[in-house]
Parts: C-alpha cells; sequence; structure tokens
C-alpha cells in the first residue's frame, strides 16, 4: 500500500520544526516513531499535505530525573523504557507496562509520547500516564505550555493539542518510597490492541491510601480516568470492601462497546476484576517498597 | 528526494518519492527481493530488517526516514557462499515450512544472538514474538535459532580458521 502524496520535512532543531508547524500546522501530521501514523498513511485514513520528520530534532530522547519528576522526551522508544533500569525503580509500572504494547519490533520503533498524542483509546500509555497523574509539556513558536494527561483526551484520536505544537516531553512524578502499581491487560494474541486492560498506581501513608490512580484502555472514546474509584480509595484504609467498592465505580466508569474482542457486559466485568486484580498486586509491592 | 543508506554494507541511494516505504525501495529501487511483504499493516512481521542493528518493519517505514541510516536484509546474512549461523539453524532444524516469512525470522534470530548468546526458550520465543508464521512451524524454528546460538558458541571457543591454517592451534 501507498501512502498519499505528502510533503516531507525533517528539520534538525526544534526551532525550524516549530517555524514549519506555524505555517503549515493545520495540514500537518508529526511523525515520531511513525508506528501509528504510517498505518494511517497507507490505509489513507490520514492525508496530511505535510508530514514533518521529528526524528531529527536533537536532545529528546532522553529519559532524565528531575525536581521530583521523571522526563521522557518525545523521541524515546517503547524499548528503551523497557531497557532502562532506573526507571524499573523510580516507576516500576511503566517497565510492566512495556512489555504489552504491541511487539517486539514495533517498540523497537514506536514512541511513548507518540503513542499518548496518538490518543488511540486502546493505547496502554494513556492509561498509565493517567495512574501516574502525568503532564505533557507542548511547544510551539509563541511559547510553552504544561498540559495534564487527565483532561488531554478529548475523543478518540483527538487531543487538545494545538495544530502548531509539538509534545517535547512527558512528565512523570516519581512515586514516594512506598508506592507500587500494576498493569493488566487482556488481549487475544501479541500484538492486538487491548480487549481491555487497567493501569493502577498507589501510594501509601501510615496504613492509609494518599493517592490512588486508574487508568481504563479500551473500554471507552479514551483512555478513561476512574474518578469516582480513585476517590472512593483516597484517604481510607485498603480494606477487601474498600477494594471492592473501588472496582464496582471503576466499572461503572467504563463506556465500553460489544465487538469481535467481547460484549460490552463481559468488558465491564473484566475492568472490575482488573481494578480488584489490580489494587491488590499495587498495594502489597508497596508494602514490599516500603519495608 | 533523494534517499541513501548503507544497505549490506554498501552505500545506496536513489531518488524517490517521500512516500515510498523503505520495503518497496529494497524490493523496487535496489531489488533486493528477500525482504517480503506480507500483511502490509505492521502485524506479520515478514518485511523485518536490521535498522542499525536492530529488527523493525520495514512495511512501516519511509525510505527517506532512514536517510544516513544502515539496513541489512536477508541479502545480506551470508557471507558469500557461506551461510550464517542463523541460515544454518534453519536449514539443519527445518526451520521453515513455505519460507515466507523466514528472511525476516533470521533477522531476528541475528540480531537477538548479537545480544543475547545464550538465550533460553522464552527469551527466543517473546524475540520472535512479532513474526508470524502461517504454518505455525513454531516448535522448528525455535529449534534453528537455538542450533544457530550452540554454532555460535562453538566457533567462539574454537581456534580461528586463520590460527589452524597458520599451523596454531591445539
Amino acid at each position: 500500500m501507498l501512502p498519499a502524496a505528502f510533503d516531507y520535512r525533517a528539520p534538525t532543531t526544534l526551532d525550524e520544526a516549530l517555524g514549519v508547524l506555524k505555517e503549515r500546522g493545520d495540514d500537518a501530521k508529526i511523525l515520531a516513531g511513525g508506528m501509528s501514523l504510517i498505518p494511517l498513511l497507507k490505509l489513507r485514513f490520514a492525508q496530511p499535505a505535510l508530514v514533518l520528520d521529528i526524528g531529527r530534532l536533537p536532545g529528546l530522547n532522553r529519559i532524565a530525573g528531575q525536581d521530583g519528576h521523571l522526563s521522557i522526551g518525545a523521541l524515546v522508544r517503547h524499548v528503551d523504557v523497557e531497557r532502562n533500569g532506573d526507571l524499573a525503580k523510580q516507576v516500576p509500572l511503566m517497565s510492566e507496562a512495556v512489555h504489552w504494547i504491541a511487539d517486539p519490533l514495533v517498540r523497537n520503533r514506536g514512541t511513548v509520547v507518540g503513542s499518548v498524542c496518538h490518543a488511540d483509546p486502546a493505547g496502554d500509555w494513556g492509561s498509565v500516564m493517567l495512574a501516574l497523574g502525568a503532564e505533557l509539556v507542548a511547544r510551539s513558536a509563541s511559547g510553552e505550555r504544561v498540559i495534564p494527561v487527565a483532561g488531554f483526551f478529548q475523543d478518540p484520536f483527538t487531543t487538545t493539542l494545538k495544530p502548531d505544537e509539538i509534545v517535547t516531553e512527558v512528565r512523570i512524578p516519581i512515586p514516594s518510597g512506598s508506592s507500587g502499581g500494576a498493569y493488566n491487560k487482556l488481549e487475544r494474541k501479541v500484538g492486538d490492541f487491548a480487549t481491555v486492560a487497567v493501569a493502577v498506581q498507589v501510594e501509601m501513608n501510615g496504613g492509609k491510601v494518599s493517592r490512588a490512580g486508574i487508568g481504563l484502555t479500551s473500554v471507552g472514546a479514551t483512555n478513561i480516568k476512574a474518578t469516582e474509584a480513585e476517590k472512593a480509595l483516597a484517604g481510607r484504609e485498603p480494606t477487601d470492601e474498600v477494594i471492592r467498592e473501588a472496582a464496582r465505580l471503576a466499572a461503572e466508569a467504563a463506556q465500553p462497546k460489544d465487538d469481535i474482542r467481547g460484549s460490552a457486559a463481559y468488558k465491564k466485568d473484566v475492568v472490575r476484576v482488573f481494578v480488584q486484580r489490580g489494587l491488590h498486586t499495587a498495594l502489597s509491592r508497596a508494602q514490599e517498597a516500603r519495608s | 528526494m533523494k534517499a541513501s543508506m548503507r544497505v549490506n554494507g554498501v552505500e545506496r541511494s536513489a531518488d524517490v518519492e517521500p512516500r515510498v516505504l523503505l520495503v518497496d525501495f529494497l524490493r523496487t529501487n535496489l531489488a533486493l527481493t528477500g525482504t517480503h511483504v506480507g500483511c502490509d499493516t505492521t502485524s506479520c512481521g515478514a518485511c523485518t530488517v536490521l535498522l542499525d542493528g536492530e529488527p523493525v518493519k520495514s512495511c512501516t517505514l519511509l525510505a527517506v526516514q532512514v536517510d544516513g541510516r544502515d539496513i541489512k536484509t536477508v541479502e545480506g546474512l551470508a557471507d558469500g557462499a557461506a551461510l550464517s549461523p542463523v541460515q544454518v539453524g534453519f536449514h539443519e532444524e527445518h526451520g521453515l515450512q513455505c519460507g515466507f516469512c523466514t528472511p525476516g525470522r533470521m533477522l531476528v534470530g541475528t540480531a537477538l544472538l548479537e545480544g543475547n548468546p545464550d538465550p533460553t526458550e522464552e527469551q527466543i520465543r517473546w524475540a520472535i514474538s512479532g513474526n508470524i508464521c502461517r504454518c505455525t512451524g513454531y516448535m522448528n524454528i525455535v529449534k534453528a535459532i537455538q542450533h544457530a546460538a550452540r554454532l555460535k558458541q562453538a566457533a567462539a571457543t574454537a581456534p580461528s580458521p586463520a590460527a589452524v591454517a597458520a599451523g596454531g592451534g591445539e
């Protein structure tokens, strides 16, 4: 399959890239790893006049800790997360989730930030970033703004990003010592999109949950932040009863559809099971992290 | 626009439209037809090539994107008539039936053994999980890569042919 014709630019400085977007942002698509965009171009679901390849921009392939958060640059690939030992210690939820993304060949090219910006409701990173309370840094010719991932997703493949903006990094608050996360995913085979997946992250303080984050994959028009379920956990001692209630609320927040991967009712129940299971795992990991 | 890259150790370049995919550049412009097009939708891995040593799907890359980079295809595995250890492994263990997925799979095996000379069966299965064999001959594919690992290990511990020819060795 051959994409429709497009102009191609591969700038070597961020300023040049931002200048191109200022002029032609409305007609452009940004290419990073290309694991989602190129299939869309080939199927001609996307026919941009301009493809702006940011693959040659310097300094965007770094994973770095600063001021209590971890910064993941726009060109950091899934495989870079997979191989990063420090990240496995600082944000183990990411290291667990990355193994579930696509397949090893796609992980050698696809990027974390690209996946979040692509805003596929079946994308794994969106839910992980919601659970972690991450923020995106967007640059344009007129400046920089920070966008919380909660609120970034509007519809399938639609975000609050403006046509002249490039997300240069995602910032993840480094969880405290007594914290734990878990990513559970149901897929038919390696490389398939999730039937359902759930990311959970908890932080504990004095036997109580100080912060809970829950993100849901493939059960709605976007990755969903299960806000009511998070509230049911915050400030509470995570008893079996509290966990069951949070799982029920998360299942209520899910809006899945019937498809070849399962019925809506089935998927809702998988959300309930995965939230419950994920919370138990995350809490025991938080316990281990403290001791 | 011009796309230039090192393919199997040789500098190659051609004038292509930006929308030309790497797999089409290899097959059409360079006549390297060992790289196959299977699903054409980033699912099957038949089009796998090594980009700077890492296996990637060449149906999901633009030729212009890899300008200046290093590409290895199945045609670059053998050294003249001498098959590479992974190629020998696929031959000895009957690691192919129809052969369609084989080029991509041999490149995945090659990259795996480069970074991990003694992989477990699980690590091999993990590495090939992005490559689909519709003959479902996975058992022998795993054995083929294990065979290649043994060959490489034996070669690493044996005296080199040059040393033997010079009267060296044990």
